[in-house]
């Protein structure tokens, strides 16, 4: 069994006792060689990184460990084929398809039941598991810390680097210890945990960091909600963000596909059980947060730092191009700002509880008629999931599109997109300036958020509806 | 495999706003192709051009201005590179012809990507960066000392991790040093599978 504190001092942190664990060797200079479990490539740089790989002779050390999926920019509507509205967007698809075969690793392709977002899927899948290494060429890899991972962002020439190797050369990063105490008030989310923390330290604030999100408000999250709280540690320029594993970890994991079955379960949640910084351990930097000081969270400028409370306005020392982009003055309530668009999905906010939240909120009531509104599910399974619980025809009657599952309109390739210069309050979490669109001002926020101010139009605070 | 840096002189190009994103260096609807080339049109194209989508430039964007264009070291601002960790933003301003960026901090991923591909990411805080985008002339790195100066009077040291260094200065391949290591990983891993077995997944998934 994983003796995950071997070498190390007591007491040590749950940061430590990943990265020890996979240290294969010093580097000369300071760095380590370091294992990696897991690598999951995606459609957009797939077929880049396989072919270049190829090219250069050198092939996959352990394809069985190695996953891809389209989600990128797969389309989303109805009826879907290999076709994207993304122009030359199928030619990544059928070259990654073709890359992933040669190479002999496990492609969830357009319409297999198991596609969805890599961060989605990952989970669901079992692949992602407590104490192991996880790396895929998005930043938002970190969403998968939620289940005790060292899970994290990497570009195309790491991602070779791991497939080619099954390691990575890295430096250790510093420490830190986000502590969330006390409870979170009502119609307050992992979503505004998270924007709380970056509008709060800044967007730089996790740099140089590894980010252990702790306390009682986050053992009180269920593993989606804890999912949505690691994917922004990226947006904290974190290299990844985790939350030690626990009853809740095992209890999602067990029977999942490419989870531990039998004997190897039970030595699995043994050793998995042990790994939680242990008391007394001292971090690089240490947060404390009081959860229930948080209140809905949504951004008004061009980056995750620049949000506040729903209640608040635009900070007095705004930055002027920000605010020409997204049409605001100094001073302006957000609240009551009108909405062009309203968008759920997205790796940080499209899995089931997230629509079961956003559809009871929905039920029964129409969204401004003025209001463009798209939901797209994280996974097909998601999809098919809350299709059986009638939240599908909850979303539609409400006037939401429904969609196939993807990244969708969380970026924009070239292809769909908001109308230009549009409003758009998104359950996604980049705010960059045309990042769904050319001229598109998007405000991030929750799902709740985002129901709020589809029904009325405007940005809107949920707790009105509670 | 990179382009080996050593020395540099070149005259910077100011682009100091903060948490400039890789969806501003190239945005996705640029990411046109599979490859890693051709994609300097794409090159900081929101900014660049007077249209989203067109290719008119806009004469007010710093890399239209007709003094930079020799320019192969950018000074920005902090959190340089953050969001999205396409590296398609590190190899288009390679291709454009750019081998290092100042910055007081940049984002992990985007560091990791410019050394990879020979870019160096020089950490230098915003009042030095200042210094060097008002005096607007060339500045030389030396990445064997880690400094960046101006003249005698004013430079600046940098950090870098010793491997970075070795890699940028050497144009070494990352996948080929490790690939000597071959033993050492055969060797962890025959002992992880014993502790990890779950770890290893066979073709009966």
């Amino acid at each position: 069994m994983r003796k995950w504190g071997l070498f190390l001092p007591e007491p040590s942190s749950l940061f430590d006792k990943l990265w020890n664990s996979h240290v294969v060797t010093a580097l000369p200079g300071g760095g380590a060689l370091v294992a990696i479990d897991r690598v999951f490539l995606h459609e957009r740089t797939g077929a880049s990184a396989l072919n270049s790989l190829a090219q250069a002779g050198r092939p996959v050390a352990d394809p069985a460990r190695v996953f891809a999926v389209t989600d990128h920019i797969v389309d989303t509507r109805p009826g879907r084929t290999d076709k994207t509205l993304m122009p030359g967007g199928q030619a990544f698809i059928t070259e990654t398809r073709a890359a992933a075969n040669a190479a002999g690793i496990t492609l969830f392709d357009v319409n297999d039941p198991d596609q969805g977002i890599v961060h989605v899927i990952s989970p669901e899948l079992g692949i992602v598991l407590p104490g192991c290494t996880l790396v895929a060429p998005d930043s938002h890899t970190c969403t998968q810390g939620a289940f005790g991972a060292l899970a994290w962002g990497i570009g195309s020439s790491e991602a070779e680097h791991a497939m080619a190797t099954g390691t990575l050369r890295l430096n250790k990063p510093k420490s830190m210890r986000v502590c969330f105490f006390g409870t979170l008030a009502k119609g307050v989310t992992p979503k505004d945990m998270i924007m709380t923390v970056i509008a709060r330290h800044g967007a730089a604030g996790g740099k140089g960091h590894a980010v252990e999100f702790a306390g009682e408000a986050v053992s009180a999250l269920d593993m989606e909600g804890r999912m949505t709280l690691c994917n922004m540690a990226t947006e904290f320029s974190a290299m990844s963000g985790f939350i030690a594993p626990d009853a809740k970890t095992f209890e999602y994991l067990e029977g999942r596909r490419y989870a531990p079955k039998g004997s190897d379960w039970d030595q699995a949640v043994e050793s998995w059980t042990q790994l939680a910084s242990d008391t007394g351990t001292a971090f690089d930097t240490e947060i404390k947060i009081d959860a229930g000081g948080i209140t809905p969270m949504v951004s008004w400028g061009t980056s995750p730092e620049n949000s506040v409370g729903i209640s608040g306005a635009v900070p007095d020392d705004a930055g002027k191009r920000a605010l020409e982009y997204m049409a605001l003055d100094k001073g302006q309530r957000l609240a009551g700002t009108s909405i062009d668009a309203a968008f759920i999905g997205s790796c940080t906010n499209s899995r089931l509880s997230d629509l079961r939240r956003a559809s009871a909120l929905l039920k029964g009531k129409k969204i401004a008629s003025h209001v463009k509104a798209i939901c797209v599910p994280g996974s097909s399974r998601v999809k098919r999931e809350a299709e059986a619980e009638g939240i599908d025809a909850i979303f539609r009657e409400a006037g939401f599109e429904w969609r196939e599952s993807g990244c969708s309109m969380c970026f924009y390739a070239g292809g769909e997109s908001f109308d230009a210069g549009s409003r758009v309050v998104s359950t996604t979490n980049r705010n960059f300036e045309s990042r769904q669109g050319p001229g598109v001002k998007t405000h991030i926020a929750s799902p709740e958020t985002v129901v709020a101010s589809a029904l009325a139009g405007v940005i809107a605070d949920v707790r009105e509806l509670l | 495999m990179a382009k080996p840096l050593t020395t540099l002189t070149s005259l910077p190009m100011p682009l100091i706003r903060d948490n400039i994103d890789t969806d501003q260096i190239i945005p996705s609807r640029e990411m046109k192709s599979t490859g890693k080339t051709g994609l300097t049109d794409g090159l900081f194209a929101g900014w660049r051009y007077t249209e989203i989508g067109g290719r008119k430039a806009d004469l007010d964007f710093v890399l239209n201005d007709p003094h930079y264009t020799d320019s192969q070291i950018i000074l920005g601002g902090t959190n340089f590179g953050c969001g999205s960790s396409r590296e398609h933003a590190v190899w288009a301003l390679v291709e454009y012809g750019f081998r290092a960026i100042i910055a007081p901090s940049f984002a992990p991923i985007f560091a990791s990507n410019c050394v990879r591909n020979g870019i160096l990411p020089a950490i230098i805080d915003a009042d030095a960066i200042a210094i060097m985008e008002k005096a607007d002339s060339p500045i030389t790195i030396d990445l064997s000392t880690q400094k960046i100066g101006i003249d005698e009077d004013q430079s600046w040291t940098f950090p870098i991790d010793e491997e970075a260094k070795a890699m940028l200065i050497e144009g070494l391949d990352a996948i080929d040093l490790s690939l000597k290591m071959a033993d050492d990983i055969a060797t962890w891993q025959e002992a992880d599978r014993a502790q990890r077995p779950w770890i290893y997944l066979g073709a009966n998934q």
